[in-house]
């Protein structure tokens, strides 16, 4: 791991017509993290993606990858990232050993041990065509094409939106696998949040266009707590802590806070949250599994 | 060996829970010393996790003398702590027995105590992250 970050922002901004896709976005990735950009359709996640590859120019602000804009020094970049587009489009008609010849041609840095090996893992035959494999093969095989140009930074826009659970953990082992070995970043943007807990070790939220929360995981559960007792509106609570989502009943408060230290208040019980809890309410949704946690036992 | 397990909505930090895990091997003699805990690449197969949430669990286990990494090898549970001296814990047994009588003449059952006991053990407080 190096000390440089591997992707920083600052105040980036696309505008398509009057609508910003993303808007004054500032965040830095640290090389060697397993980083989670998520949000709902339309949050701006390909458009960070499409930022950081220069497949798009930014409105405002500025992107650096790798110590390089993307656009000023395409050579730079591109050599050195990994980009795995949604529904990792591959030229259905190839075969899996001419689509493995498509990367070898078209990549400098090509590791033929490499491709050869995933293939094999995968127990694909060379003379497969890319058009008759399942969803999720196919999205192996878009990994294997990003994997053996050996870059340092793998971007991947919607990897397992359209995958069964099973290949989805099939390909985000392959994507793990590949940290272990060699220690690459990775940028992986989902709309789903379950499982990102294990995966990555760091979060951007996005909605919007707008960054909703950026930082190490482990800080987020951290910081974050879910606060219960009896009805009382949120103002005292917002004077020390960052309200996020205040819930109310007919006798119950329920509130998730971004803790600013400790929670000392004798009326609050204090639980911790999970990540999706803690994704969802700074989406501004309720959790379908909202919990409502009864009142503490109480001598009747 | 063991076989790490997830609980994904415990809201207990991943790295924490292998710890655990670990910890509560060794105290109930699944591990021994001299035992090998699985390689990075083995847990990250398995449970398919961050590689740098395996390492930062060993790391950990490593600081608090529970686990030695031996280079290009693998980690193995080290020899273990000394354990706590017996009349010790017939002391604090003893003691523990009294506030338990105090407890219950108080009005609370044993699941009021349990709960009492966790959360002075482990207040659930923000200040986990340094």
């Amino acid at each position: 791991m190096n000390d440089s970050p591997a992707l920083e922002a600052t105040a980036l901004g696309k505008r398509y017509g009057s609508n910003w896709a993303l808007r004054d976005c500032t965040l830095t990735i640290p090389a060697g993290s397993v980083t989670a950009l998520v949000g709902p359709n339309g949050a701006g996640k390909t458009t960070l993606l499409q930022l950081a590859v220069g497949l798009i120019e930014p409105a405002s602000g500025a992107i650096s990858v790798l110590g390089h804009d993307p656009r000023a020094e395409p050579l730079a970049v591109l050599p050195r990232v990994g980009f795995v587009a949604q529904d990792h489009p591959l030229p259905r008609r190839f075969t899996i050993g001419e689509t493995l010849r498509l990367g070898r041609e078209l990549n400098s840095s090509w590791d033929d041990a490499i491709a050869e090996r995933r293939v094999d893992e995968l127990g694909l035959s060379r003379r497969q065509r890319v058009g008759t494999l399942s969803g999720g093969q196919q999205a192996q095989v878009a990994l294997t094409l990003a994997l053996a140009k050996r870059p340092e930074l793998l971007l991947l826009d919607e990897p397992v939106a359209s995958l069964d659970p099973l290949a989805r953990r099939e390909f985000l082992t392959g994507v793990l696998q590949a940290v272990t070995e060699t220690g690459i970043t990775v940028v992986l943007s989902s709309h789903i949040v379950a499982d990102l807990e294990r995966i990555c070790d760091q979060l951007i939220i996005l909605a919007k266009g707008r960054t909703q929360l950026v930082g190490p995981i482990e800080e987020i559960l951290g910081g974050h707590r879910l606060l219960t007792g009896p009805r009382t509106d949120a103002a005292a609570v917002a004077r020390v802590h960052q309200v996020i989502r205040e819930s109310h009943t007919e006798r119950q408060t329920t509130l998730l806070v971004r803790a600013n230290g400790h929670v000392y208040d004798a009326c609050w019980e204090t639980h911790e949250v999970d990540l999706e809890e803690i994704v969802l309410a700074y989406l501004g949704m309720t959790s379908a599994a909202a919990r409502v946690v009864a009142p503490a036992a109480v001598a009747r | 060996m063991i076989e790490f397990h997830l609980e994904t909505r415990s809201g207990v930090p991943t790295y924490l829970q292998l710890v655990q895990q670990v910890r509560q091997a060794v105290r109930l003699g699944i591990l021994h010393p001299g035992d090998q805990l699985p390689t990075v690449k083995e847990v990250v197969e398995q449970l398919t996790i961050n590689p740098n949430t395996v390492l930062r669990a060993y790391r950990e286990l490593d600081l608090a003398g529970l686990v030695e990494g031996r280079r290009g090898v693998g980690t193995f549970i080290a020899s273990g702590p000394p354990p706590v001296p017996p009349n010790d814990v017939k002391t604090l047994r003893s003691s523990l027995q009294r506030w338990i009588d105090r407890a219950r003449t108080a009005g609370l059952d044993d699941e009021n105590m349990s709960a009492l006991f966790a959360n002075t053990l482990r207040p659930p407080t923000i200040s986990r992250v340094a």
